[in-house]
């Protein structure tokens, strides 16, 4: 139902751009804007700018802040500085995951904003809401109240720093700064889902237009959704609903390193511990074809028997690469490095070697 | 608007067919490689093949979606355009100079059941 969906505060500028637009998320989003291979060449060489503005905004405040985080999120936030970000999900008892999410540790004692995916949103600030009993937590989902932008590319720190008359080189690779945009508060984070060095603004939506505007004026190329997942996908980074999901542990999608099992306590961790002890029935795994045939999320996995052992998540003829790869759930003792199996792609079967995730080598600067 | 040829006759799966004696030479049309976008694989059948009317005889695949292609006739594959294997775009950048397949009719009947040009385009649009 078209009437339903959310637009972000971008909406008028990517139909006067003559984006491709399409729902996601509960949103009507730009896809394209000239082609998705263009947009995914504009951020691996120069610099690219997304509208992530349906990103959730959850803060989180008060006395037990840092403990209540640390309850629900599988990374351990203590040891981290003001105005450092980190990676990890929020899971179910089971080990399932809620949603995969970044974590800042705000310029001020006890506050924490926690950016969860857009479909994830209402979800989320439940979960988060009824397992903070016992907890003195102040939690404010700010969502609508929040644009965000994503500047990528190994031209941003420069185009950016030029848009925003500020010299971003001493932001590190996931640390962040307040500062003011156009009057407005801004967060300003050297993190990204790319694969590339980049940056992530987040601000009033009256501010956000403003830096899209000064951006695109500053011939950074804007950039839809159809190319953020490309070059995602080809940095190995997973999407919930495809490689993590209520049924997809981080155990399974190989994302373990996010489950900090040294710390005291979080939801999860005991199925989390379990898994990695005796390991997962699936796995996901990386796959590459020698033919240029495009495996797609939900084709099948099989043995050369046909005996079938899973299933792709997400798959592409990788435009970095320009080689056929994909993700894909299979049985663990048919996921071992170097293995053959077999995609079903459309009449034919064609022949897959499973090759580790990260299909791309990141330039992230560390 | 999409380019539409008078003379050649369509499926309202948005391939086309020119008609050579017993033989019809199939591709898509201006508006089906317009909503697919670049096109960069064509996945082909054989030489030999046979299909029936409107079974999927091959895909399109641009970097995001992949979209069947239906015979809109039935019978053997006689010839395959080996030169989209390589070049896939030669489809967006002329998709009526460049054909798929070329399929021995089993029964040229079947070519009434097909469009013209003015019904086509009532419904590519």
């Amino acid at each position: 139902m078209e009437e339903q969906l959310k637009t972000t505060c971008l909406y008028p500028e990517h139909i006067a751009l003559g984006a491709k637009m399409s729902p996601f998320a509960g949103y009507m989003m730009p896809i394209q804007y000239s082609s998705i291979t263009e947009e995914h060449n504009a951020v691996r060489h120069h610099c690219g700018v997304f509208d992530v503005s349906h990103m959730g905004e959850i803060f989180v405040s008060g006395p037990d802040a840092e403990r209540f985080v640390n309850h629900i999120f599988s990374g351990d936030i203590s040891p981290m500085t003001e105005g450092q970000c980190q990676y990890g999900m929020m899971l179910y008892p089971d080990g399932g995951t809620v949603d995969d999410l970044l974590v800042y540790k705000e310029y001020r004692k006890d506050h924490y904003l926690l950016v969860v995916n857009a479909a994830n949103v209402d979800k989320d600030e439940k979960w988060i809401r009824q397992n903070s009993d016992g907890f003195v937590v102040n939690i404010k989902n700010e969502s609508p109240a929040w644009g965000q932008l994503a500047v990528q590319g190994p031209e941003a720190e420069q185009v950016l720093g030029k848009v925003l008359a500020a010299d971003l080189s001493g932001i590190e690779f996931y640390h962040f700064v307040d500062t003011q945009l156009y009057g407005k508060r801004a967060i300003v984070s050297r993190t990204g889902y790319t694969g590339e060095d980049g940056f992530e603004v987040y601000a009033a939506p009256e501010a956000i237009v403003g830096l899209w505007k000064a951006l695109l004026a500053a011939d950074v190329v804007p950039c839809g959704l159809g190319c953020r997942d490309t070059l995602r996908f080809e940095a190995g980074l997973p999407l919930y609903g495809d490689e993590l999901s209520a049924d997809i542990s981080p155990v399974m999608a190989g994302f373990s390193m996010f489950c900090k099992l040294d710390k005291a306590e979080f939801i999860g961790k005991d199925a989390i511990a379990k898994q990695k002890a005796e390991g997962t029935a699936k796995k996901l795994v990386g796959l590459e074809m020698a033919d240029k045939a495009i495996p797609r999320a939900g084709y099948p996995v099989q043995l050369e028997d046909g005996t079938e052992v899973g299933v792709v998540t997400t798959g592409y003829h990788s435009i970095s690469l320009d080689k056929s790869i994909c993700f894909a759930l299979v049985d663990r003792e048919a996921g071992a490095l170097g293995n053959t199996l077999y995609i079903q792609i459309h009449r034919k079967v064609f022949p897959a070697v499973v090759v580790k995730k990260r299909f791309y080598q990141t330039n992230y600067k560390k | 608007m999409s380019k539409i040829i008078e003379g050649l006759l369509y499926s309202e799966s948005h391939e086309w067919v020119k008609v050579d004696g017993d033989v019809a030479v199939i591709g898509v049309s201006d508006f089906a490689q317009a909503e697919m976008g670049d096109i960069t694989y064509v996945d082909l059948p054989e030489e030999g093949d046979e299909f029936s009317k409107e079974e999927d005889f091959g895909a399109l695949e641009s970097v995001k979606a992949s979209s069947e292609l239906y015979s809109p006739v039935s019978g053997k594959v006689v010839a395959v355009n080996a030169a989209l294997e390589d070049a896939p775009e030669l489809i967006n950048a002329d998709p009526y100079a460049n054909w798929i397949i070329k399929i021995e009719m089993s029964d040229k009947a079947e070519l009434d059941t097909l469009l013209n040009a003015a019904a086509y385009a009532e419904i590519a649009k």
